[in-house]
């Protein structure tokens, strides 16, 4: 490393940065590098499905219906509507990601922000916050879902939006724990000491500190959402036919399942392996972020 | 000559409730000096560091400041907003504090805490602040502080973290210094070191620091007045010579009688005060030190003792001095 004198500008600036050695050190970690590149390729097809795939998602061949994988010009066979399968899990994958990874994002910042405030100011606000969401935590995750999607117009915008109420308590919750811990840390008092604002101390002292448990808590999530987002599409409270996720997919044909295994086993493994892939991130993440890790 | 930058005037902090809780500072007055070191001695749990705490209202629920003054400049802190104790915290009043591993976020390096102190308190770049936070470090005898700044917390060692907390601690040259047992987590030969360049920072910005420790060696080496504290109240107040040389509260005594000296013979015994300090949930009736004293009689178990004036600059709160002295 060279001794150069002037410090980046920014060095001052961020609350959160990923350091090179961060990276080396997930990199170091075989199975989050593995779970990394499968998940890109899966986002990959997702985003540049009107390119890869050779047929239509919606494009029916009523002539070859459940034409296993193999098939010519149906690489991975069809649907019993005679749709092209590989389409179908294109297109899928970007209803089935965007509910993995959509949701989860706005509940960690949602969470993160009332659980960092109900943590640091305590007293009745902590109170007025965390009541609350112990009322959406009384019920099951996936019950308090299949409600809040229940009650309005069922589709994409409304899955996002039940998965994201459902998952806010969880997020907060952690996000409270997290920031009593720090909180009572000598630094915070050392900060306040030094004449940090309070708003200044959230910013620099309990967010960075808090922010590495949440983003591989969220990374989790991720892969739980989709499952859970499929769960929904599988009882109809999701998105809508024609259009498909992997969980509607798994659900129609589920009937034909001796018939034609392909139609049900292919989306069913990539919610597994997307699934997986999210939870070995979040294991590498959690190893990569700690500070204490790495260099030295 | 009004050199006086600190005046803290009867200082009472309890924790817990109104019945049943304790108070941990009671009636505590003290006067910081510019260019002065003042020493706040006393063994754990005698009320040193909340008392320092409660200088910089830093004390938190349960506990609170229930009585008295503290005048910085004339300005009563006890009476500012929590807006203008932000502005004196870091700028005008400096602290140190014990664990410097703890005290520092192990999330950001070092170069960016010192900064931060800086941001709070002055109108200027992000870039300019990192840069006088690297002067800082070098000033503390950080080698290679243009790099170190980059490093995070748990890459600097004890005595160099705690040389970080001193320049985050110096870094808007606050005319008042609080340094918390600011070597007990260090080495033997550490402490030497940090405590040479306390005094020295002191000396150069001319600054009046506030050293709380319970190691007299520390107090010998350091201090020009000393304030020995028991139980929450203040029990002698000298400057060091005196305090040393002419103790005459007899806890002030007792805890002299603790220390090992190198050129002692080595079979004279060190003499550790019997009994334990008070319960503060239920402190004694008079004077606090009477069951570990032994001069102690009815009278000293009857009336609660207030600081008297004994010599030049010696105030002692024992209603036996002279007799105690006599014996000694």
């Amino acid at each position: 490393m060279d001794a150069s004198v002037q410090p980046p500008a920014d060095s001052a600036a961020k609350p959160f940065r990923l350091r090179w050695w961060r990276l080396t050190a997930f990199a170091r970690d075989r199975g989050a590098v593995v779970a990394g590149v499968v998940l890109l390729a899966i986002t990959a097809g997702a985003i540049f499905a009107p390119w890869l795939s050779p047929h239509g998602p919606y494009e029916a061949d009523n002539l070859l219906r459940f034409a296993p994988p193999g098939t010519d010009g149906y690489l991975l066979g069809t649907d019993q509507q005679g749709r092209d399968m590989v389409a179908r899990l294109l297109w899928g994958g970007r209803v089935s990601l965007a509910v993995g990874v959509v949701p989860t994002l706005c509940a960690s910042a949602i969470g993160l922000f009332l659980g960092m405030l109900a943590g640091y100011a305590r007293g009745i606000v902590d109170q007025v916050i965390m009541r609350t969401l112990d009322v959406l935590f009384a019920f099951p995750m996936v019950l308090l879902a299949i409600a809040i999607a229940g009650v309005l117009t069922p589709g994409v915008g409304t899955e996002i939006l039940s998965i994201t109420i459902v998952l806010i308590p969880y997020v907060g919750r952690l996000a409270r724990t997290a920031t009593l811990g720090v909180v009572s840390m000598p630094y915070i008092e050392a900060a306040r000491a030094a004449g940090g604002t309070p708003l200044a101390i959230m910013l620099r002292y309990v967010l960075p500190n808090v922010f590495s448990p949440i983003i591989v808590y969220a990374t989790t999530l991720m892969g739980l959402m989709i499952v859970v987002g499929s769960g929904l599409s599988f009882l109809g409270l999701g998105v809508q036919p024609p259009m498909a996720d992997w969980g509607a997919m798994v659900s129609d044909g589920r009937v034909v399942l001796r018939r034609a295994p392909h139609v049900t086993v292919l989306p069913g493994a990539l919610i597994l392996i997307a699934s997986l892939a999210f939870n070995f991130i979040g294991d590498g993440l959690r190893d990569a972020l700690d500070p204490r890790a790495g260099r030295r | 000559m009004n050199d006086t930058v600190l005046d803290v005037r009867n200082l009472r902090t309890r924790f817990g409730p109104a019945r049943g809780g304790i108070t941990a500072v009671d009636g505590v007055s003290l006067t910081l000096r510019r260019g002065r070191t003042t020493a706040l001695v006393g063994e754990s749990g005698s009320g040193k560091s909340v008392t320092a705490l409660s200088i910089m209202r830093l004390i938190e629920p349960p506990g609170r400041i229930v009585d008295g003054e503290v005048l910085l400049d004339g300005q009563d802190l006890m009476r500012a907003d929590e807006r203008a104790m932000e502005r004196i915290r870091g700028a005008r009043i400096g602290m140190v504090f014990q664990d410097p591993l703890t005290s520092l976020n192990p999330a950001l390096t070092i170069g960016s805490q010192i900064a931060e102190t800086i941001l709070a308190h002055e109108t200027i770049g992000n870039a300019e602040a990192f840069a006088r936070g690297v002067r800082l470090l070098e000033h503390v005898g950080v080698a290679d502080a243009a790099q170190r700044a980059r490093d995070y917390p748990h890459h600097f060692s004890g005595g160099m973290r705690q040389r970080a907390l001193i320049a985050a601690a110096i870094a808007c040259r606050p005319e008042i210094i609080i340094a918390d047992e600011p070597t007990t987590a260090l080495d033997v030969t550490v402490q030497a070191k940090i405590l040479r360049l306390l005094h020295d920072l002191q000396q150069e910005m001319h600054a009046s620091l506030l050293l709380i420790t319970h190691d007299l060696g520390v107090v010998a080496a350091m201090a020009d007045d000393v304030l020995v504290m028991y139980a929450g109240r203040v029990v002698e107040r000298a400057d060091v010579d005196t305090l040393f040389h002419a103790p005459k509260h007899p806890y002030t005594r007792a805890l002299l009688a603790c220390i090992a000296g190198v050129e002692d013979d080595r079979h004279a015994k060190l003499e550790p005060i019997g009994g334990a300090p008070p319960d503060l949930r239920n402190p004694p009736a008079g004077c606090r030190f009477a069951p570990r004293c032994q001069w102690a009689d009815a009278a000293c178990r009857a009336t609660d003792p207030a600081l008297r004036r004994v010599g030049p600059g010696q105030d002692v709160a024992c209603i036996r001095v002279a007799e105690a002295l006599v014996d000694a």
